[in-house]
């Protein structure tokens, strides 16, 4: 043997560092134990790496388990994920790095136990990364606990007696799950086991880092590898379980390939231009103050309003427009809507403020303004009102008379009139035109200008503008009388 | 009451300068200002009262719950030294509670409630213009300090609409020498949270709280309200600081020398703050829609230099501002001396 044959013989593939730097030990070695499956397919990734020519984008995701330490290993960018997540990260980094590959490798523990719900989730998105998941039937790391790979009978440490399924379950075979999914294009089982099995194995890696290399889609290689250690027994032994009891159970199959087609090619989305963000977002409104308010009554001053009404009269939509209306005159404004423990009881209400001053609480316990849209809300309510408050009755639904002799009332026929102008569910802008119109508060010209802010479909513009007149003229013949 | 966190209406990209508000919703202003503030993806779980954040979508958010599940991610993170922006809209608890306002989560957010030796700065707004400015303010303290920043909200902030003043968007946050890019340049970066070394951990532990201890002589933020000759200070924050700024109005015009202080940062504490206020007022009360946890803080704050006392609401109740009206006028009798 001349020296240079001997040199090339041992060059580790250029998906590896040269030096594992660790903190203690061979340098030059992996950390683990003689005849584990993890070094073996540690290499088949690295050559690949090597091969394909995309080290340079390529993000590996170190689980938590024997190969917790992939990033001492591969010349790559690494992430060390927390136990089960990586297909989570996995998804973070692939789309926050469209050109990246993605590689997700995991153990049993963590990928079929902890992290069940990330790589189906993942997987079911079609995330485009390549999970090799390791197979050895136990928990190595922490020392041979059963696992869901587990087989039945296998002896661990948490089942002395063997895995009995009648309290453990079968052990999951994930390859078949996750080809339920439509998403994955390509799922496959092999093994670290007899040359055969390994040449086969090289070539299903590959088969899966060109996938990704490609953009293709979601791969997932399930390799049976060996445990020597965790399962007391020797490497070569450890090789004919594989065969003998693994593959029976766990068989060896390309179970999906839907790899036959053009990969999606990646194009950045282009960066809008920060001048083009607030239109884009829509953060432009109406100039405050080019609706000037008109004199007001002090005591309709801010107001601290109550809507209500039954699900469906529109009652936050009418307490939207007042505030939109307030915030249009350039006064400070809140809305909050019914909520929590206060929905019970079948009437829908929310809370308004229009003030000149910087608004407190935006809870309104103690109205000076209540909108009455049926008759459960004025009965539930208008004990609040203070005394000397308004309350705006749509009678056409309150038959009963109001309780209170200290307030004032302003019974308009909102239903009726709004029924006449076509549709009765344009009530609840009879209303608000009728509380402007009565009190000042509210300028008809804002109203009539706030409508095609806060009515969406554009079609009911036009009724909810005749709603507002028709309700602001009735409100304003109240006032003179 | 938000005058530190400023419109900053500048018109410096051709936007008009002077902006206009538009009536939004909490939630929807933290989407906004996360968007203006460079945030292009997002990942979240929608729980009640924080949906609308997942709807609109493109940080994370989530309530109670949701931020129980994420709190792997956040100690991680923190250890890891990966900046993120978590929003909370808090609801109701323990379990699954219910969907109404709570501040039971104080002690989750700001004494952390994942593993380790961390903390995360927590910024608490009230408005709906603080939803979109603190989101903002938010995303520059995660990216400066390399950590994980939470928003602290309640389900009222959340679920309220207010006009809110949209500032201009950010300039793009530096480029990451130390992330996973997936180039050259950052080929052999490692993001880990893994220290096997005792003493290299403690010195990664070392060098986390000399940063979270800047992050509390800079990014303290406060305001006041009526603390001028204040004998009698509330304290309080996000929707509870709105109730208290209208019974601290009334109970002025009672002749009750009271003054409202809301801590805009729950992490760092309004400490020295605090303290000063101890030597000037008689008695302090923490008004909380818990069982008491920012109490806590402030008897820390202040040394116990005073009495304080604590008045909460649970389960979804907020007080209103004549219940905490009833409250301060009897602490200012018990008092004797106010």
């Amino acid at each position: 043997m001349s020296a240079p044959v001997y040199e090339v013989f041992l060059q580790k593939p250029k998906g590896f560092y040269d030096t594992y730097e660790r903190k203690s030990g061979d340098k030059t070695l992996m950390h683990y134990c003689p005849g584990c499956g993890h070094g073996e397919l540690h290499k088949m990734i690295a050559e690949s790496l090597e091969e394909l020519g995309v080290r340079d984008r390529t993000i590996f995701l170190s689980p938590v388990g024997c190969s917790v330490f992939g990033y001492y290993y591969f010349d790559t960018g690494n992430i060390q994920c927390a136990h089960g997540r990586a297909p989570a990260v996995g998804t973070g980094a692939q789309r926050s790095r469209p050109h990246s590959i993605v590689i997700s490798y995991q153990g049993d523990g963590d990928l079929a136990a902890i992290g069940l719900n990330e790589i189906l989730q993942a997987a079911n998105r079609g995330e485009k990364m390549a999970v090799f998941f390791v197979n050895n039937a136990i928990y190595g790391m922490t020392g041979g606990q059963m696992a869901p790979t587990t087989l039945p009978g296998m002896a661990t440490t948490t089942s002395p007696l063997g895995r009995d399924v009648k309290l453990a379950g079968a052990p999951i075979r994930m390859c078949e799950m996750i080809s339920t999914l439509e998403a994955p294009v390509y799922v496959a089982r092999c093994a670290l086991a007899g040359a055969k099995e390994i040449n086969r194995t090289r070539k299903i890696v590959r088969k899966a880092l060109e996938t990704q290399a490609e953009r293709k889609g979601f791969t997932f290689v399930e390799v049976l590898s060996t445990c020597p250690t965790g399962w007391g027994i020797n490497p070569p032994d450890s090789q004919k379980f594989i065969l003998e009891k693994m593959v029976p159970y766990f068989p060896l199959n390309i179970f999906v390939d839907k790899t036959d087609h053009e990969g999606e090619p990646y194009v950045p989305h282009p960066e809008p231009a920060p001048s083009k963000i607030h239109e884009i977002l829509r953060l432009t409104g109406h100039e405050v103050g080019s609706f000037a308010p008109g004199a007001v009554d002090p005591r309709y001053m801010n107001p601290r309003m109550k809507i209500a009404g039954f699900g469906g009269q529109g009652v936050l939509l009418l307490g939207l427009g007042l505030a939109q209306c307030g915030m249009m005159e350039g006064r400070q404004v809140s809305w909050l809507p019914s909520y929590g423990p206060e929905m019970r009881g079948g009437t829908a209400h929310c809370h308004v403020n229009i003030s000149e001053d910087e608004i407190g609480s935006p809870l309104v316990s103690r109205p000076t303004v209540l909108l009455s849209l049926n008759q459960p809300s004025m009965e539930k309510f208008e004990g609040q009102l203070v005394p000397g408050g308004l309350q705006v009755r749509n009678v056409s639904m309150i038959p009963a008379a109001s309780k209170r002799t200290d307030i004032e009332n302003l019974d308009i026929r909102a239903s009726e009139i709004a029924d006449k102008l076509g549709n009765p569910r344009a009530a609840n802008m009879v209303m608000l035109g009728a509380y402007a119109g009565y009190t000042g508060m509210l300028q008809l010209e804002t109203c009539l200008a706030a409508l095609p802010e806060i009515v969406k479909k554009k079609t009911l513009v036009e009724l909810n503008r005749k709603a507002v007149e028709a309700g602001y003229e009735e409100g304003k013949k109240a006032r003179k009388a | 009451m938000a005058q530190d966190a400023g419109t900053n209406v500048k018109g410096a990209l051709g936007l008009p300068a002077k902006r206009t508000p538009i009536l939004i919703k909490g939630n929807d202003a933290i989407v906004k200002g996360a968007i203006l503030a460079g945030a292009r993806s997002y990942f979240g779980y929608p729980i009640t009262p924080a949906s609308e954040i997942a709807e609109t979508a493109s940080r994370t958010a989530s309530s109670g719950p949701g931020i129980s599940l994420k709190q792997e991610g956040i100690s991680y993170c923190a250890g890891a030294e990966l900046p993120c922006v978590i929003a909370t809209i808090m609801r109701g608890g323990p379990g699954l509670g219910n969907i109404a306002p709570e501040q039971s989560d104080y002690n989750q957010v700001v004494r952390i409630g994942g593993h380790g030796n961390y903390r995360t700065p927590v910024y608490a707004p009230a408005s709906g213009q603080e939803m979109c400015d603190l989101t903002m303010a938010a995303f520059e303290t995660a990216d400066r300090y390399r950590t994980p920043v939470m928003i602290a909200a309640d389900g009222f902030t959340g679920q309220m609409m207010e006009p809110v003043v949209f500032p201009d968007p950010i300039p793009a946050l530096p480029e990451k020498d130390w992330a996973t890019r997936a180039d050259a340049a950052t080929r052999r970066n490692l993001i880990s949270s893994i220290f096997l070394e005792p003493d290299e951990l403690e010195e990664h532990n070392r060098h986390l709280q000399r940063k979270y201890k800047e992050i509390e002589e800079k990014e303290v933020r406060f305001s006041e309200y009526m603390i001028d000759g204040a004998k009698l200070v509330v304290v309080g924050y996000g929707i509870v600081s709105r109730v208290l700024r209208t019974a601290v109005h009334l109970a002025r015009e009672e002749g009750i020398p009271v003054g409202l202080l809301r801590p805009i940062t729950l992490f760092p504490f309004p400490k020295k703050r605090l303290e000063e206020l101890a030597r000037q007022a008689k008695r302090m009360i923490t008004f909380e829609l818990s069982n008491g946890q920012m109490i806590e803080d402030v008897r820390l704050s202040i040394h116990d230099r005073i009495p304080v006392d604590f008045y909460g609401r649970m389960g979804g109740n907020v007080p209103s501002a004549e219940e905490c009206l009833d409250v301060i006028r009897r602490a200012a009798k018990e008092g004797g001396t106010l």
